[in-house]
């Protein structure tokens, strides 16, 4: 059953052109000329519920804009979008309610006062009856191992600490979706593993749907089963990361470590990366080459010490989608 | 009206927090306005009177309307500074809540250290009543409140129409102040020793002779007509601030469909 | 090049860029000149005649004080001044080859001036042509309006003094709008800000001829309307370079200890 639905959006921005030069200057004061901008163009698909979906591409390519209109705070140009049988835009107060939002760079938490504090307005906010807020708090506090900086005002909190909250903050009303835009930015190792499991384990347990934009590919790895890739305002993938690496995964990496000094091997079809006497570093078409000739051819030129074969990391196969539309 | 109150005592819980600063802020914002009433009072010393207004009748006008100012850059402030909400992307936040934007920007908000200058202006009323041989009747003091809660809707208003100009731009806004620091200056006086085109504007079209003088004359004795006409013109402030909140409504559907 | 010269006309060049702040500046300027016009001409209606200065006295006083506003407020908080005595990188501006008193000092003129340049000449423009009364009368005669303009620009010399003491005082309060309140409260008072010095009442005038405010705003503006004959105007150009040494020489004292103690206790 599908939870979301976007029919043909589109959405355009006038943008005020700005010339350099004094007379473009006073000239401005009078008349002020505008090009289109056209963010969206013609944007449709579907999620359904307790998907986990990664909303990816480059910057400027229209990421928040979509976003937006699907909380509910732009309205689109043309098309239509039905997210649990509301039109966000049109029904702004009472679908709210139904999601939560974590805007990476931009805190939704009161600054100077306790954590807690912010909560219990949230709360008010949302007019969350006290049992369910009471469980919640307690089911999110010991998820996202909150006990201990409940009581910390905000801005004495470490980014990852502050991400934890941000998310549990988000999730106390029972959203039926959440929309995370950039929520590991800035974090470290830990905090971004902690935050992938907390989604993994929300979106397993309670169903939740998930949006998240992201430019970090490890989350994207971790927690989407699903992408769909946008830029310059049209939709460029909608599948799944498996599909996208049989696509253009098959180019892999082999990486030998030789035991004592051994010489280049040159092997047709297969092209060296780097060469240094003990390690050398190949690419080559999996589809094309079999693995166990490369790996005898290889060992003539010296007693093996290590073999690893590599997927290309997930940067590269978005990179290679984005040379194939150029974006 | 609950939720406002939450608001309000997570934001004084915050500015709390710097205590020193709080206090510091809190007295100059009583004792500036307190020089410009002892200047009013050293001016009237040397020339007697206003023409047709004593000094005590003229601080019962600066008081209320130093009262009315107070009280909505206190309460009101979410929408005086809304240009930071503005410009720091954060109503966007807002619209992510299933509540209106009104009760939003309000809560979003407050400027306690104001509280000096309500204080101030409660010593002023003090000193204008008790120089007043004015009959104190429950009409006449419900009259001086509906006053006070005019001139807050007066200047609220002025708050709303500035912070919805910021959805276009947020370059020429120190004008706003114009109106409403401007306006307090010059209602701070009654409102008959100015020329009449400013007498006239001031009360057609940012109402606050509807607010401070027209009332203020029942008070002191000085009108024929009826007296209830007299008690329930600080209303007449509503008619500006309903308007002010519509436009506010306006700005609010173009910002969601050009973005920002 | 003289290090305070060069920053003085390089923050001068910098505060000309606000163009937007300083139209919104100039009408402010305007409206609320015409206001206490208006309460002037309202109490001059009733008892004018016998009072120490004319209506037309007062409007060009008014005028005055709306023209070179930023020239003479004392209501100023430069933002990187305070952050600097407030927080700790002070200890950087200590490894300068300078002292730092006429550094902050041209940094104080400097800021004022640029200001002022920009809103005097169009508010001047508007209010020379105003219908009666609230026209700006001409000066009473040359030399007054020269002495004015020597006045003027001393007084300045005095103010940014006055201010330097405010910003030092800083170093003992940490608390900016603490320091700023005590000094600008009442100094604003005492300058004729609020009310020209000659229509306070007579003890409040004693008092004010015994502090260096006055000599900011109220002795130059009654040197252009002649209210201060020729001679009394030197002598006072004379007492406001009294002022302007003493109190720079206290600003110059005073920050040396408050510097030391920083440098003792780490900042």
């Amino acid at each position: 059953m599908s939870l979301i639905t976007l029919t043909g959006i589109g959405k355009s921005f006038k943008v005020a052109k700005r010339s350099a030069g004094f007379a473009e200057a006073v000239k401005a004061l009078f008349v002020r000329e505008h090009t289109i901008v056209e963010a969206l163009r013609d944007i449709s698909f579907t999620v359904r519920e307790g998907e986990i979906v990664g909303y990816i591409g480059p910057n400027g390519a229209g990421k928040s804009t979509t976003i937006k209109i699907m909380c509910g705070v732009l309205v689109p140009d043309a098309g239509a979008c039905s997210i649990m049988g509301f039109t966000p835009w049109k029904d702004r107060v009472r679908y709210v309610r139904h999601i939560g939002v974590v805007f990476g760079q931009r805190s939704q938490l009161w600054w100077d006062v306790p954590v807690i504090d912010s909560f219990e307005l949230l709360r008010d906010i949302y007019a969350i009856p006290p049992g369910i807020y009471r469980k919640n708090l307690d089911m999110l506090t010991e998820m996202l191992s909150l006990a201990d900086i409940l009581c910390t005002p905000v801005r004495q909190l470490s980014l990852g600490q502050r991400m934890r909250c941000e998310i549990a903050a988000s999730l106390l009303h029972d959203p039926a979706i959440l929309f995370l835009d950039e929520p590991t930015i800035g974090l470290d190792a830990e905090s971004k593993i902690a935050v992938r499991n907390f989604i993994r384990t929300i979106n397993r347990e309670r169903g939740v749907t998930v949006i998240l934009t992201t430019h970090d590919m490890h989350d994207i790895e971790a927690l989407a089963g699903r992408i769909l890739m946008i830029g310059k305002g049209t939709l460029l993938y909608d599948g799944s990361l498996s599909e996208l690496r049989s696509r253009y995964g098959t180019q892999k990496t082999i990486t030998v470590d030789y035991k004592a000094g051994a010489s280049p091997i040159d092997v047709p079809g297969v092209q060296c990366l780097s060469w240094s006497s003990g390690r050398a570093v190949y690419t080559f078409d999996s589809d094309r080459i079999d693995i166990t000739d490369l790996i005898n051819r290889l060992s003539a030129g010296g007693e093996l010490a290590d073999v690893e074969i590599g997927s290309p990391p997930v940067d590269e196969l978005i990179l290679q989608l984005y040379k194939e539309h150029r974006v | 009206m609950r939720l406002y109150f939450k608001y309000m005592s997570i934001l004084f819980k915050s500015q709390l927090q710097y205590r020193t600063s709080f206090w510091l802020l809190c007295a100059g914002q009583f004792f500036v306005p307190f020089t410009v009433f002892a200047g009013i009072y050293f001016l009237f010393e040397r020339f007697g009177k206003l023409p047709g207004w004593t000094f005590h009748e003229a601080a019962l006008c600066f008081g209320v309307i130093h009262m009315a100012f107070s009280v909505s850059e206190c309460f009101v402030r979410g929408f005086d500074a809304f240009s930071n909400l503005i410009v720091r992307g954060d109503f966007d936040r807002l619209l992510v809540r299933p509540r209106g934007t009104v009760i939003q920007v309000l809560g979003s908000n407050f400027e306690f250290t104001r509280f000096g200058r309500m204080l101030q202006s409660a010593v002023v009323l003090g000193i204008a009543v008790s120089g007043l041989s004015v009959q104190w009747t429950p009409a006449k003091i419900i009259t001086l409140i509906l006053m006070i809660f005019g001139g807050v809707a007066v200047f609220s208003g002025i708050y709303i129409l500035a912070a919805t100009f910021c959805f276009w731009t947020v370059q020429a806004l120190e004008v706003a102040n114009i109106f409403t620091d401007g306006g307090r200056e010059m209602a701070q006086y009654p409102l008959d020793i100015y020329a009449k085109w400013v007498t006239r504007f001031f009360t057609f079209i940012i109402p606050f002779g509807a607010v401070s003088y027209l009332p203020l004359l029942y008070i002191l004795d000085r009108t024929d007509g009826p007296d209830l006409l007299y008690m329930a013109m600080p209303l007449a402030s509503l008619l500006f601030l309903l308007p002010c909140l519509a436009v506010w409504r306006i700005g609010v559907r173009r910002y969601r469909s050009t973005g920002s | 090049m003289n290090a305070p010269l060069s920053l003085l006309k390089m923050r001068f060049l910098t505060g000309l860029q606000y163009r937007a702040a300083a139209a919104a500046g100039i009408l402010t300027q305007l409206f609320f000149g015409l206001i206490f016009i208006m309460v002037y001409v309202a109490f001059y209606t009733h008892n004018g005649a016998a009072q120490p200065m004319s209506l037309k006295e007062v409007v060009a006083y008014v005028w005055l004080q709306q023209m070179f506003f930023a020239l003479i407020v004392l209501w100023q908080f430069d933002v990187e001044l305070f952050e600097l005595i407030t927080g700790g990188n002070i200890a950087y501006e200590l490894c300068r080859p300078w002292r730092l008193y006429p550094i902050w000092y041209a940094k104080l003129l400097a800021a004022r001036l640029s200001s002022a340049s920009l809103r005097c000449l169009p508010v001047a423009l508007v209010v020379f042509i105003l219908p009666e009364p609230y026209r700006m009368p001409l000066p009473t005669s040359p030399a007054a309006f020269l002495l004015f303009t020597l006045a003027l620009l001393s007084g300045l010399l005095l103010v940014a003094a006055i201010s330097m003491l405010v910003y030092i005082s800083v170093f003992w309060t940490m608390s900016p709008v603490g320091s700023v309140l005590m000094i600008a409260v009442a100094g604003e008072f005492f300058a004729g800000m609020i009310v020209p010095v000659p229509l306070m009442p007579g003890w409040m005038q004693t008092i004010a001829g015994l502090l260096p405010f006055r000599w900011t705003v109220d002795f130059p503006f009654r040197v252009y309307t002649g209210h201060i004959g020729v001679r009394e105007a030197l002598a006072g150009i004379g007492i406001q370079m009294i002022w302007l040494a003493a109190l720079a020489a206290a600003g110059e004292w005073l920050m040396g200890r408050a510097l030391r103690r920083v440098v003792v206790q780490g900042g």
